[in-house]
């Protein structure tokens, strides 16, 4: 402890000791606040990124919802999807935006290691989601419905392809993450850290939910 | 062997064209240059320590506005090339391969490489100064902006001698842009090179309107922003609605062409009206992005020389407000003919028609500032006062195509070339060239020579007219867009060939801007007082050029034009409203290498993509993705000024000592 204090510059010092909240004298002070604002600013630009974000699958949403009918003679959505899997991938997620809520619930009680093993759940269940999706997408490519059979396929692989493009760098950013709380413990630096992903999981767990209902539910009603 | 690598270079490199052959001996003999200059001169190190990893606003902005004016060159270079093919009738100076190729760049580089970045650099320079900030909200992602626009530009500009350039137009329409029309790399360079600078530009859309909400002076009411920051928010969000959409755009057609999916293709159940659709959807708010801070500067300008407050402040705001929200909803504009139906194209017709109203408030707006003002007739000011008599008639040519019927008639005709460069050249080439002017000073320290700047104007506007206004009956004559060759008996040689020499009227102009940036420097005219047009908001109220940290003290605010209303209070005696803020260490982000290296890594990966070069592409993303976690993983980014380096430096500035 004593030697890792000796990295630290004497800002996170400062907040290792008093810790979230705590006021001490002088210039301490002063950087305790500023430090407060940064991070509650970042955190801010995080949610117009989100916003960016919900645009660019909105567009996606509006290429599937005008090309799901183009099958070109090839396989249709009621042909191809199968529901288990993809509800097990719906549980799946779902679940891993509920072990991602009570990874922030062990931050603010200030337990560090409640936070690393919930985070670490999360990134298992992430990764088993991803590891469904891969399977699925495989399937369907062995039995010739690739991103080039048609236009339906085209948007459908796009845009369930970038969903799962956004959950894996979100995988990766989370793994990040733990080797970083295992370095700093919980400052403000990485409180604002586990805050903003756990909002960028809930994000695409509400994403995946909408292409739950208008690409699988729709796709084999 | 050799005879493989021969047959590889006769591919890769473009060839058999002199004026291409010109260029690449330009292109080298100018590297070669540079290079030998930094070396000799040692300046390597200052290069990278000073410009390339900065990560101040000031100099993020100077690096944006040095790139523009070079983007500026290139893109007039084009649209002389184009003008003196169409000069006459019968020309054979440029092939019709090509002048597709250079409307397409022309078109392109004028508006993402030459007027987005002109403004980003505007932004940069002026908004954390006049809100009385100390940077941006995230400086490092600022910086990683302007790198990204940087490299993306550069491979765009690399397609014209590697692979060769782009033709399907600056929008590049499916099917035309897919691999069944455009098999050539080209349209990867397109792709890329603009992909690329756009995650840069959303980037910086994002950045802005945190600054701009969230790092105001304490005492700072939003009612009381000034005119042009308020312009950068609404450009800004209009940004962040609309480029989400092009990234899907670009993304799909690299698909298509990629991997052969069907979204935009003739076949396969693709759907290339939905491409029309999309690019517009970001094309015509991108348009209002680019024009709303030349409103922006407009108003400052007007007030400054008018010696008066703008007139209907918030009639100004709620006007580019509702401009930003409108600009969503007309985009099928450009595209009446193609069969949408009236319904359809009456509904688009109202809401373009719509967007005259705040338009015409604003106009108003400025007049009436001007309305019995003390005016000074500096070149911002001549800037802005030719802008409004062209940007009233561009805006009435723009409603009368907006009349879906009529359009029929004017639709990608010459009409529409006049209409569209009148709003982009008078409203705003001139408006950023009347803010580059206004804000010089503060930039750099010195002002611009006033004599020569006076002749740019004037060819610019002189030019202007006799360029464009042919061409509006040119366009009612029948002639096209997009032709580079017409007959004797179409009878449009006289007023093209008028058309041209105002486009050499222009393409001087622009050489005496480069005159009299070059006398200027040579020559400084010194500003030192910081405030060398008696001007009213906050960055006048400190020394040109500003210090590393702007603002030794954040100022406190009290008013609308609050720098102007603190020296009136001077001027009649009464005591300041200000109380002195003690001096405290001032927090400031430090370099980083990261924002070049991430953008170069892009480039490489860009490249591979467009030649399908995997041993390219894949080591390029997994660079990005190494200095994403290495940023991540960095918790040392910031550092502070001591007090009495800034009680050092102010003393310095403020000649206090
Ligand atoms: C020196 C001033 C300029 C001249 C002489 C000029 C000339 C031209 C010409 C000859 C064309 C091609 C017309 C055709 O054959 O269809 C063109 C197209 C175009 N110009 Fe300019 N231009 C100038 C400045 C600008 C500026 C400042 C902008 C934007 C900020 C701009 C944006 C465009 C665009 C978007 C196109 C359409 C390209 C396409 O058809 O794909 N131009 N211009
Ligand atoms: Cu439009």
């Amino acid at each position: 402890m004593q030697e890792r204090k000796m990295r630290l510059s004497p800002r996170e010092a400062a907040h290792t000791e008093v810790g979230h909240g705590g006021h001490s004298a002088g210039h301490h002070g002063h950087d305790e606040h500023h430090e407060h604002e940064h991070e509650s600013l970042k955190t801010f630009g995080f949610w117009l990124f989100l916003m960016t974000d919900c645009i660019l699958f909105a567009s996606l949403f509006a290429c599937y919802l005008v090309l799901h009918g183009n099958t070109n003679g090839g396989p249709t959505a009621e042909e191809l999807f199968e529901m288990p899997g993809v509800i097990a991938e719906t549980f799946i997620l779902l679940t891993s935006s509920f072990t991602s809520g009570l990874a922030v619930l062990a931050m603010h009680k200030k337990n560090l290691k409640g936070l690393i093993t919930w985070l670490a759940v999360t990134v298992l269940l992430g990764a088993s989601f991803i590891y469904l999706e891969v399977d699925e997408f495989l399937k369907m490519v062995h039995e010739g419905a690739t991103i080039s059979t048609s236009a339906f396929l085209s948007s459908f692989f796009t845009l369930v392809g970038t969903h799962g493009l956004h959950v894996s760098l979100g995988l990766c950013w989370m793994i990040g993450l733990i080797f970083q709380l295992k370095r700093h413990g919980i400052t403000p630096v990485t409180m604002r850290k586990v805050n903003v992903i756990s909002l960028y999981w809930h994000f695409l767990d509400v994403v995946w939910i909408f292409v739950f209902t208008i690409v699988y539910m729709m796709g084999v009603m | 062997m050799l005879d493989n690598i021969k047959e590889f270079a006769s591919e890769f490199f473009v060839t058999g064209d002199p004026l291409i052959y010109g260029a690449d001996v330009s292109i080298g003999l100018a590297m070669i240059a540079i290079i030998t200059v930094l070396t000799y001169f040692k300046k390597w190190g200052w290069l990278w320590r000073e410009w390339l990893t900065t990560v101040d606003h000031k100099r993020v902005g100077i690096m944006y506005i040095i790139a523009s004016i070079l983007m500026l060159f290139r893109g007039g270079v084009d649209a002389l090339l184009m003008r003196t093919q169409i000069a006459l009738p019968d020309i054979q100076f440029l092939e019709a391969e090509h002048y597709n190729q250079i409307f397409t760049t022309h078109g392109v580089i004028m508006i993402l490489f030459m007027a987005m970045p002109l403004m980003f650099g505007l932004f940069n320079i002026v908004v954390p100064l006049q809100i009385g900030a100390r940077d941006v909200a995230y400086p490092f992602l600022n910086s990683l902006s302007f790198w990204m626009f940087f490299f993306g530009a550069m491979l765009f500009n690399m397609s014209f001698v590697i692979g060769g350039s782009p033709d399907a137009g600056w929008l590049s329409y499916a099917p035309l842009s897919e691999l069944s029309h455009s098999p050539g790399v080209g349209q990867d360079f397109y792709i890329w090179g603009i992909q690329i600078s756009g995650i840069g530009s959303l980037a910086t859309g994002i950045n802005f309107i945190v600054t701009i909400l969230k790092m105001r002076a304490p005492g700072m009411k939003l009612m009381q922003m000034p005119m042009f920051s308020w312009s950068v928010l609404s450009s800004c969000v209009t940004i962040i609605f609309a480029f989400p959409i092009l990234t899907v755009t670009l993304a799909l057609l690299f698909l298509d062409r990629y991997l052969g999916a069907h979204f935009f293709t003739l076949d396969g159940g693709g759907n290339p009206m939905m491409y029309v659709n999309l690019i517009w959807m970001w094309g015509h708010p991108e348009v209002y992005i680019v024009v709303l801070p030349a409103f922006g500067i407009f108003s400052e300008v007007v007030a400054t020389f008018s010696k008066k407050k703008l007139f209907g402040y918030k009639s100004m705001v709620f006007a580019m407000m509702i401009i930003s929200v409108l600009s969503f909803f007309t985009w099928l504009h450009h595209f009446f003919t193609m069969g949408s139906g009236a319904d359809v194209n009456a509904f688009f017709a109202i809401t373009t028609m719509l967007i005259a109203i705040p338009t015409g408030v604003k106009i108003f707006n400025w007049l009436f500032t001007m309305f019995r003002g003390r005016i000074t007739f500096t070149t911002p000011m001549l800037w802005t006062l030719a802008f409004i008599p062209c940007f009233v008639i561009g805006g009435m040519t723009g409603v009368l195509l907006s009349v879906a019927p009529a359009d029929f008639q004017f639709h990608n005709s010459y009409f529409l070339i006049a209409h569209f460069h009148q709003v982009l050249i008078g409203g705003v080439a001139f408006g950023y060239f009347a803010g580059l002017s206004y804000w010089w000073p503060k930039m750099f320290g010195f002002k611009l020579n006033e004599k020569l700047g006076k002749w740019a104007f004037w060819l610019w506007n002189i030019g202007f007219y006799v360029c464009f206004m042919p061409q509006y009956f040119l366009g009612l004559d029948g002639m096209t867009r997009r032709v580079s060759e017409y007959s004797w008996d179409m009878g449009w040689g006289p007023l093209n060939l008028v058309s041209t020499i105002g486009g050499f009227l222009m393409g001087i102009g622009f050489l005496f801007q480069v005159w009299q940036i070059a006398h200027s420097i040579k020559f400084m005219e010194r500003d030192t007082t910081g405030d060398p047009w008696n001007g009213r908001t906050l960055e006048w109220s400190i020394p040109s050029p500003a210090p590393l940290y702007n603002f030794a003290t954040l100022p406190q605010v009290k008013d609308q034009d609050d720098w102007w209303e603190d020296k009136q209070r001077k001027q009649q005696g009464l005591p300041s409203l200000k109380t002195p803020q003690p001096i405290e260490p001032i927090h400031m982000p430090k370099n980083s290498a990261i924002p070049f290296i991430k953008s170069l890594c892009w480039f490489v990966a860009g490249f591979g993509f467009v030649f399908d070069w995997l041993f390219f592409a894949i080591p390029g993303m997994i660079g990005v993705l190494i200095c994403m976690l290495v940023r991540s993983f960095s918790y040392d980014t910031d550092y502070y000024i001591p007090v009495d380096e800034v009680k050092r430096t102010e003393a310095a500035l403020r000649g206090t000592n």
